[in-house]
C-alpha cells in the first residue's frame, strides 16, 4: 500500500521522547511522516527542552499537560518508556503508529528506505489470519495466497489489532543476550509478516509497533514497572507485558496480530553490560507471566476491551500479586488506566 | 520471473551430513531426470524410489545414485493384505517409502523440483537446510519474533522465557517452494499465471495448538521421532479424493507432536517447482477435500489424545478411533480412512519391529 493510498486523517505518529533532541530523529523519518499528525511525549522525567525540527504538524504534550489530564497522582505512569502511552490515550485517530526515538527508517535489500508508516496501517488495514497457519505468510500481499490446505471458510480473515515490526542493526534483545554478544547485529531482512496464531504467546517490543486505537486502545496499558526500570529497553518490560494482555485480549475478542514487516534501524543507545550491573529483574517476571497466560481464560460475560482488561487485572491480582509486588501495582494501573481511557474519550 | 540454479559445476560435499541416517524417499510415476541437477547435493544419500502407476514400466535412475526401488508389486509382496492401505495412482504411495526406510531421518520430494536460487544466486542446498532444521531445536511454547533464534547472527529476543529457551526435539522441517506456488484449484484457475518469487529468509517453529497446510513436496522429518505419524491415507485410484494427502498427514502429525511435546518447523529451505499440474484435473481431485476439510478442521482443533497415549502409535490408533467416531457421518470415506490408519501402524510395527534389548 503506497503512502498515496493511506488516508492520513486516520493515523496519529506517536512518539515517546526520551532523548531532548530529535532532530535526526524526525529529519530522517521526515519523508515518511510527512503530512501525518505526530503526536510527541516528553518523558516527564527529562529535564532539558525538547528540540524539534520545523515543518510537521505536531503537538508536543510535556508533564504538565500530561499532569493537567490525568492528575499529578498518575503522572508517574507515564514515565520513561510509557510516555507514549499518554498520546495513545489522547489520540482522537483510528491508528497509531509509534517508533522510538532512537530508530531510523531501514533500508530493504534493494536499497530503498523503508516506509514503515506506509506497511504498518497497511497491515492494520488487511485482515489477519490467526485460526490457520498460512505457510505462505501474508496471503494478501501481492503474489501471494491461501496455499492448498487452507480452510475456505477462514480466508476471510478477521480484524487486525497490532502490527507488531522489526528492528535492523541493534535487534531487541535482552541484556544478558546483548552483553554475551557484544558484535552481534541484526543484518537478516525477512521478507515477510504474518499473523500470530491464536493462543500463541510472543513478546511484543514497544520499539516499532502500530495498532488499531478504535479497535484495542485501552488494551495497550502501561502497567509492569520493573524495580529500577531505566531509559534504555534494556531496563524495561514494560512492552512485554502490555503485548501479552494485548494479545490474550485479541485472542478472546477475535482480533489477530502480525509481526513481521516492517524494518526499522536501531541505533547503538546503552551498554548491554551496564544494564547487567542492575539486578535484572525481568527474567523473573517474565518467568511468572508465562503460566498465567498460559492458563488465564477471560470470562465470555466480557465481550469490549475494558471489560477484559479489568478482568485480566483481576487475575493478575489474584493469581500474581502475592509472587511480586510489581504484579500488584500493574493490577492497578490497568484499572486505572481503563478509568482514564473512559473519562479522557468520553469527554470527547 | 524466478528460474532454478545452474548445478553445473558444484562440487559433491566430501564430508555430507548424516549421510548414513537419511533415506530420500522420492514418489514417481515419469523419470527421474531431475536428480541430475541434484547430484551435488544428494548423491552421497540412499534412496527409496516408490514407482507408482504401471509397475511393468522402467524407470531409469541416473548413474551414481544408490537405491532401492519398490514398484506396485513390490508394496504388495512386502505388505500383503496390508498393502490396501497404501494409496495408487497418486503420490501418496511414497509413505511406504517411510515405512521400509531403516533410518533415522527421511527427506522427500518430489520429481518436479528443481535447485532454489537464494536472492544472491547462490544454489539452495535443500537438504542441508533441512537437516539444520531437524538437528536444531524448536520452540512451540512462546514465538521469536526473530524467528529461529538458533541461527547464525540471531536469538531470542527480549521477553522471551529464560525457561523455554532450550526448547524442544524437532520432528518435522517443512520448507517451501519458489515458482509454482502449491494453490489449490480454484486458486490455480483463477491465477494461473501467479508464481512465487519472494524469498523469505526465515525459519520459524509453528506454535503449540497451531494447524498447518503441511506440503509433502519439500519435507524432511525424524522417522524416530514422528515417522509411523506420517501416513499420507487414502487417496488416488478408487478412492473419493486426491491432493489431500500430504495435508491429512500433517494435521495427524501436528496434534500428535502437540501432545508429545515435538516441534514442527516451517520455511527454509526453498526448492523450484518447475511443473505447474492441471488445475481441472486438480479440482476434480480436490474438490469433495474442499467442502470436507470444513469439517475436518475443527476435528482436529478439538483432539485431545489421553494422557496414557505416550508413544506416537498409541496416539495414532486413538486418532483413528476419533476418526471413526466423529467423521464416519461427514462420509464412509472416512470410516475407511480410520481402518487403514490402524493397517498402517500394523504394518509399520511389523516391518519396524523394536529393537531387542
Amino acid at each position: 500500500m503506497s503512502s498515496s493510498e493511506i488516508n492520513k486523517n486516520e493515523v496519529d505518529i506517536v512518539i515517546g521522547a526520551l532523548n531532548a533532541d530529535l532532530t535526526q530523529f524526525l529529519n530522517s523519518w521526515r519523508p515518511f511522516f510527512s503530512g501525518f499528525h505526530l503526536i510527541i511525549v516528553k518523558d516527564p522525567e527529562l529535564k532539558d527542552d525538547l528540540n524539534i525540527p520545523e515543518g510537521f504538524d505536531v503537538d508536543v504534550y510535556s508533564k504538565p499537560d500530561i499532569e493537567k489530564v490525568v492528575g499529578a497522582a498518575n503522572a508517574a505512569m507515564f514515565s520513561g518508556y510509557s510516555c507514549r502511552y499518554f498520546g495513545y490515550l489522547v489520540s482522537k485517530k483510528k491508528y497509531i503508529v509509534s517508533i522510538d526515538d532512537d530508530c531510523v527508517p531501514a533500508k530493504d535489500p534493494k536499497g530503498v528506505l523503508v516506509d514503515a508508516v506506509s506497511q504498518h496501517v497497511s497491515n492494520l488495514e488487511n485482515p489477519a489470519t490467526p485460526l490457520f497457519f498460512n505457510t505462505l505468510y501474508d496471503p494478501y500481499c501481492e503474489g501471494a495466497d491461501f496455499v492448498r490446505g487452507y480452510p475456505f471458510s477462514l480466508r476471510s480473515g478477521v480484524p487486525c489489532a497490532a502490527s507488531c515490526g522489526l528492528w535492523l542493526n541493534l535487534a531487541d534483545l535482552d541484556a544478558p543476550t546483548q552483553a554475551l554478544k557484544t558484535e552481534q547485529r541484526n543484518t537478516s531482512y525477512v521478507d515477510a509478516v504474518m499473523t500470530v496464531p491464536l493462543k500463541a504467546m510472543l513478546p511484543i517490543s514497544g520499539i516499532n509497533i502500530a495498532f488499531n486505537r478504535e479497535l484495542v486502545g485501552p488494551a495497550l496499558v502501561p502497567a509492569l514497572r520493573i524495580a529500577g526500570e531505566g531509559k534504555v529497553r534494556w531496563e524495561t518490560l514494560e512492552d512485554v507485558w502490555c503485548g501479552m494482555c494485548l494479545k490474550h485480549i485479541s485472542d478472546h475478542l477475535g482480533y489477530g496480530v502480525k509481526t513481521g514487516l516492517p524494518y526499522v534501524w536501531r541505533n547503538e543507545r546503552g551498554d548491554a553490560v551496564e544494564s547487567l550491573r542492575k539486578k535484572w529483574e525481568g527474567m523473573k517476571l517474565m518467568e511468572k507471566s508465562v503460566p498465567f497466560f498460559e492458563a488465564l481464560k477471560l470470562p465470555e460475560s466480557a465481550v469490549n476491551v475494558e471489560d477484559c482488561v479489568v478482568e485480566l487485572a483481576k487475575a493478575v491480582k489474584e493469581q500474581l500479586g502475592s509472587d511480586d509486588p510489581a504484579f500488584t501495582q500493574a493490577a492497578d494501573a490497568m484499572v486505572k488506566w481503563v478509568q482514564l481511557w473512559n473519562s479522557v474519550n468520553s469527554s470527547g | 520471473m524466478v528460474d532454478p540454479a545452474n548445478t553445473v559445476g558444484i562440487p559433491v560435499n566430501p564430508t555430507p551430513l548424516l549421510k548414513d541416517e537419511l533415506d530420500i524417499v522420492i514418489p514417481t510415476i515419469r523419470n527421474l531426470d531431475f536428480l541430475e541437477m541434484w547430484r551435488p547435493f544428494l548423491q552421497p544419500y540412499h534412496l527409496i524410489i516408490v514407482q507408482d502407476g504401471d509397475p511393468t514400466k522402467k524407470i531409469h535412475v541416473p548413474e551414481g545414485y544408490d537405491y532401492e526401488l519398490y514398484n506396485r508389486n513390490d508394496v504388495n509382496r512386502i505388505l500383503g493384505p496390508k498393502a490396501s492401505c497404501i494409496s495408487f495412482k497418486d503420490s501418496a504411495c511414497r509413505c511406504f517409502g517411510y515405512m521400509v526406510s531403516k533410518k533415522k531421518y527421511i527427506f522427500t520430494i518430489d520429481d518436479d523440483c528443481f535447485v532454489a536460487k537464494d536472492p544472491a544466486g547462490k544454489a539452495v542446498n535443500a537438504l542441508e537446510q533441512h537437516i539444520k532444521n531437524l538437528l536444531c531445536p524448536s520452540t512451540p511454547l512462546f514465538f521469536n519474533t526473530l524467528y529461529d533464534p538458533y541461527r547464525e547472527g540471531a536469538d531470542f529476543v527480549r521477553g522471551y522465557p529464560f525457561s523455554l529457551r532450550e526448547g524442544v526435539s524437532t520432528a518435522v522441517s517443512h520448507g517451501l517452494w519458489l515458482n509454482i506456488p502449491d494453490y489449490d484449484a480454484p486458486t490455480q484457475l483463477v491465477k494461473p499465471k501467479e508464481r512465487n518469487a519472494r524469498y523469505v529468509d526465515a525459519v520459524m517453529t509453528i506454535p503449540k495448538g497451531t494447524l498447518f497446510p503441511m506440503c509433502g513436496m519439500n519435507l524432511a522429518f525424524d522417522r524416530d521421532l514422528i515417522g509411523p505419524a506420517m501416513y499420507f491415507g487414502l487417496m488416488g485410484d478408487g478412492q473419493p479424493i486426491g491432493r489431500y494427502d500430504d495435508m491429512w498427514a500433517g494435521w495427524c502429525i501436528k496434534v500428535i507432536c502437540d501432545h508429545l511435546g515435538l516441534g514442527v518447523k516451517t520455511g527454509l529451505p526453498y526448492i523450484y517447482h518447475s511443473k505447474a499440474s492441471n488445475p481441472f484435473v486438480n479440482l476434480k481431485k480436490e474438490y469433495k477435500g474442499i467442502f470436507w476439510q470444513e469439517d475436518i478442521i475443527p476435528f482436529f482443533q478439538n483432539v485431545k489424545l489421553s494422557k496414557e497415549a505416550t508413544t506416537v502409535q498409541q496416539c495414532y490408533i486413538e486418532l483413528s478411533k476419533m476418526v471413526k467416531e466423529k467423521l464416519s457421518s461427514l462420509d464412509p470415506y472416512f470410516d475407511k480412512l480410520a481402518d487403514a490408519m490402524v493397517t498402517w501402524i500394523e504394518a509399520w510395527d511389523e516391518l519396524n519391529p523394536p529393537a531387542t534389548a
